[in-house]
């Protein structure tokens, strides 16, 4: 039942023609509202980056051998939010405790990092599409990586334009989507190398 | 807090509009608006989740321990998400299924999250139900236009009936993902320079 795509493929296709943002738009929020400087917007990539990685993980594991056999799927939404708050709180707490100097950088990011909808949304994907381990941890790492790749060039690209002079009204919130939909366009472009539905 | 019905509904629909406004749930709302069936499910599902979580948490807001209120408020959305999941797979399978991810990821939509945040905590229940019911209609609002103009131009149709008469050439790119961006781009545009001209001229006055 699991799905036949390589897991390779997946990680790819997860960095570029299914991006997290630019195909799938999820974890828009975060995404518009820190990528108006590229430090922290670099900051909370990784952040979310690492989160993805983790979450798709353990929440595979927590989907096949507790899910599955208790037979909980109506409640899978419940478990997973609750899995993603604890992990995020976990890894707070542990990298202020073993690496306060990534604590430092990241942390003010992390408690955003729950509500995120990048994150849940990788963990219903590969539900949806039956990912096996391996699938879902390089898929759960692609997606985190598209993520970082595009609020990145969206940072990159409003500090320039912070000092540009706009029509009235567009700067903000509307030029930073118009940006995402030429960069969106610009991705669909390497849709004939691979795409995973 | 002597808000009245209307005042509630008006500034929901339009003065505050979430998703134009305030910027919030943007992600489902370029997501399921391709087809207008999809958009209008997804709007109905959305305003069902807020009026009902906002409700049950103002009626609950003094018991609430303010500490884990956050917790509270993210398991109650979860359990009125998956009564919803429960109801499209049962009555609507095929929108269900088109809809994927997206109904599930109503939990993270930061529009209940943010009304049950920023009303419901401080107002009686039933202004904080009208409250959300009508922050959810105007999401579905704009949903159903960006999804009308998708729609039109992507397969020229409108809830999947044809309105292509003259046999016009569809334009693709209208049913992939920028054009979504570049539609509420502009949506945000318009109104943000409309309420700075606005704004202007009262200065001026």
């Amino acid at each position: 039942m699991t799905s036949p795509i390589s897991p390779w493929i997946i990680f790819l296709a997860s960095i570029i023609t299914s991006n997290m943002i630019l195909a799938n738009f999820l974890g828009m929020c975060s995404y518009l509202s820190v990528s108006t400087e590229y430090k922290t917007a670099n900051g909370l990539g990784m952040a979310v980056t690492m989160v993805l990685l983790l979450t798709s993980a353990i929440n595979w594991l927590v989907y096949t051998y507790v899910i599955i056999p208790l037979d909980l799927v109506y409640l899978q939404y419940i478990i997973f939010i609750m899995v993603i708050a604890a992990l995020v709180q976990i890894l707070e707490m542990g990298m202020d405790r073993f690496l306060p100097d990534l604590h430092a950088k990241l942390g003010i990011f992390l408690p955003l990092i729950t509500v995120n909808c990048a994150i849940l949304g990788a963990t219903l994907f590969q539900v949806i599409r039956n990912y096996d381990f391996l699938q879902s941890v390089l898929f759960g790492l692609g997606s985190g990586l598209g993520w970082w790749l595009a609020i990145d060039m969206l940072a990159a690209m409003r500090e320039r334009l912070a000092k540009v002079k706009l029509p009235p009204g567009v700067s903000g919130p509307a030029i930073a989507f118009i940006i995402t939909g030429v960069v969106a366009m610009a991705f669909i472009g390497f849709s004939g190398i691979f795409v995973i539905q | 807090m002597a808000e009245k019905p209307r005042e509630i509904i008006k500034r929901n629909l339009f003065t505050d509009n979430q998703v134009l406004r305030q910027i919030l749930g943007i992600c489902s709302s370029l997501a399921v608006t391709n087809t207008m069936r999809n958009s209008l499910v997804m709007g109905i599902g959305l305003s069902f989740v807020t009026a009902l979580s906002s409700l049950t948490l103002s009626a609950m807001r003094n018991i609430i321990p303010h500490r884990i209120r956050m917790l509270v408020q993210t398991l109650v959305i979860a359990a009125y998400v998956i009564f919803l999941d429960l109801l499209l797979k049962a009555y609507l399978p095929d929108i269900s299924k088109q809809l994927g991810p997206y109904v599930g990821l109503i939990i993270t939509n930061c529009i209940i999250m943010g009304r049950a945040e920023a009303y419901a905590q401080q107002n009686p229940p039933v202004a904080a139900m009208l409250d959300g019911l009508f922050a959810g209609l105007g999401y579905t609002l704009v949903l159903m236009i960006i999804s009308l103009i998708r729609e039109v131009m992507g397969f020229g149709s409108v809830f999947g009936i044809n309105v292509n008469f003259l046999n016009l050439q569809t334009w693709t790119i209208m049913i992939m993902p920028p054009a979504a961006f570049f539609i509420i781009g502009g949506l945000i545009w318009g109104l943000t320079a409309r309420a700075q001209r606005r704004a202007r001229k009262e200065g001026k006055a």
